[in-house]
């Protein structure tokens, strides 16, 4: 407990955006409309493949002879970037479907 | 250095934000949608590029060429897949991030195994990102009907429980135990990966749009513990908007069901209490033709439609739209009303009438259509069944008693249109087919509609 506590004290910064992105987070996604919950989600999952930063650091700090931490690297960069790309791409595709009549 | 990629960092971590608030509306979506991906894109060559550290050219090229494979696929992907496909897309994309945070766990942890706050944050971030890959793989399977049984074994409940807790603890003790070694890492990869597969093959088809919500909010979560532990913001506010996003969806989902997350987790729809020996007495069904719907309609004020996702299996799609052209050109007010789980994800009907070109503004949500119900002269109902299913008004023992259903049977004339008298997908037996306003036009939905939109032209 006292682990956590000093951890949560030396990392104050952290969580306060943690805690504050929470409240950004539900309070922007409230409001959007059922009509857009599939490209909401679609797009949210391209969102998610932010991760892909990680995994290019794992690539960045790998010596070139560990070739374990760079395949790893290069599959999780592989995926993610997937992830991104394809995310964005078919939310873009169906968002281009949503007309209005004039 | 530092300063540039944090301010890159800042940039895109607005962009996210701004992003998800313009995909709120129809109008600004698409640009809010090219503007988070500017942002990830700025973030992914700022973390290439700008660092302090000396890389050898080998590294780069990996990395190049990871990226243009990837772009190449997901590209791919997004531009192949059809439209009814989307929630199995979906699955697969964040299949594929809880993956990504996954691996790159399993690379860190022996780094960090010293410092038992950053191996907790490790050990979380494989755990969540192994369930979310195996899960949504699953979810991918039962989508697109490879894997279709339900598996229904006593206690199953209680043997998954059991298998988290211990997960649980072997992640503590290899904590506590500064135990580093590849195999411990590898073994507890593998629970997740294995409890993963246990904790979505038992769900249902119809709660698919939950869990699929559910694993979204996971990889999120992934990102974001990803993300605390490189101290990097854009990772975690990113991850944590996608957490939150996946949280109300799921709860959404839920509610439209009237279903607790836990017993879509702990329990599958069609247990033993759904046929329940009144079924019999409903009465007797009348049966019309499209003709006759068509006289109908032709002289209706009001028309509304209520699509189900056996519109989408049948593809007649473009027939309904066709359908309601017709009739807005003959000066009938024609509108679509959409249930929240209609589909197999949140708001997918409404994608799947997109694609087929009917504006947005006509597709209605269930609250704001269910009191117009009064004033329609004539509802068709096309491939949906439990959704307008009075039982979730009047019967307390049916499963879906409970559960908010558009209000079809207050409109005048009610034509549902099915191609037998099978029970729904949750295997209920409708009253609705029994009513004495209700009318049956059995048939493909395609076919029946193509003669209905026939009828209509010769009028």
């Amino acid at each position: 407990m006292n682990e956590f506590l000093e951890f949560v004290n030396s990392n104050l910064q952290i969580t306060y955006i943690l805690i504050l992105s929470i409240f950004v987070g539900i309070e922007v996604i409230k409001s959007i409309p059922a009509v857009l919950h599939t490209p909401l989600m679609s797009g949210a999952n391209a969102l998610s493949g932010v991760v892909i930063v990680g995994a290019i650091l794992v690539m960045l700090h790998s010596a070139p002879d560990d070739y374990l931490a760079l395949s790893l690297g290069f599959i999780a960069v592989v995926l993610g970037i997937i992830n991104v790309v394809g995310g964005f791409a078919v939310t873009n595709r169906m968002l281009r479907m949503f007309k209005k009549k004039k | 250095m530092g300063i540039v990629l944090n301010i890159i960092y800042l940039i895109a971590t607005i962009t996210f934000i701004v992003g998800l608030k313009k995909l709120g509306h129809p109008e600004t979506a698409k640009n809010g949608n090219l503007i988070a991906a500017m942002g990830m894109g700025l973030a992914i060559v700022g973390t290439i590029f700008i660092h302090d550290l000396n890389i050898s050219p080998v590294i780069y090229i990996l990395i190049g060429l990871a990226i243009l494979i990837g772009s190449i696929m997901g590209w791919l992907i997004a531009i192949k897949v059809e439209m009814t496909k989307m929630p199995e897309l979906v699955s697969l994309f964040n299949g594929f991030g809880g993956a990504s945070a996954a691996l790159i766990g399993l690379v860190e942890f022996s780094k960090n195994v010293d410092d038992s706050m950053q191996a907790i944050t490790i050990v979380s971030g494989i755990i969540i990102g192994a369930i979310t890959f195996s899960g949504s793989l699953i979810a991918w399977g039962k989508l697109n009907g490879s894997l279709r049984s339900v598996v229904k074994i006593p206690q199953y409940n209680a043997i998954n429980n059991i298998f988290f807790i211990g997960i649980i603890a072997f992640a503590i003790f290899m904590i506590a135990a500064g135990e580093g070694s590849q195999i411990a890492i590898y073994g507890l990869l593998a629970a997740g990966l294995i409890y993963g597969i246990l904790f979505v093959l038992p769900i249902g088809g119809a709660d698919m749009p939950v869990v699929i919500s559910l694993l979204n909010s996971l990889t999120g979560i992934a990102a974001a513990i990803t993300g605390i532990l490189y101290s990097n913001m854009v990772m975690l506010v990113g991850g944590i908007l996608v957490g939150s996003a996946g949280i109300i969806l799921t709860v959404a989902m839920c509610k439209a069901m009237n279903r607790t997350l836990g017993s879509v987790i702990f329990g599958a729809f069609g247990g033993d209490n759904t046929v329940t020996g009144e079924n019999k007495a409903l009465g007797s069904i009348k049966t019309t033709n499209p003709s006759d719907v068509a006289v109908m309609m032709n002289y209706a004020t009001n028309v509304i439609i209520v699509p189900g996702y056996g519109l989408a299996v049948a593809q007649a799609q473009h027939v309904i739209h066709e359908l309601e052209e017709l009739l807005s050109k003959k000066g009938v007010n024609v509108k679509y009303a959409i249930h929240p789980v209609a589909g197999r994800m949140p708001g997918h009907m409404n994608v799947l009438l997109a694609e087929s070109n009917v504006e947005y503004n006509m597709l209605v949500e269930m609250d704001d259509i269910n009191p117009q119900f009064n004033n329609a002269d004539v509802v068709l109902v096309v491939g949906a069944n439990d959704v307008v299913n009075p039982a979730a008004h009047n019967d307390p023992a049916s499963p879906i008693y409970g559960m908010p259903i558009l209000d079809v049977e207050k409109a005048k004339h009610i034509i549902v249109n099915k191609r037998g008298m099978n029970a729904g997908y949750a295997g209920i037996e409708n009253e609705l087919f029994y009513n004495s306003k209700t009318s049956m036009l059995f048939g493909d939905a395609k076919a029946a509609l193509t003669d209905l939109v026939a009828e209509l032209k010769n009028m």
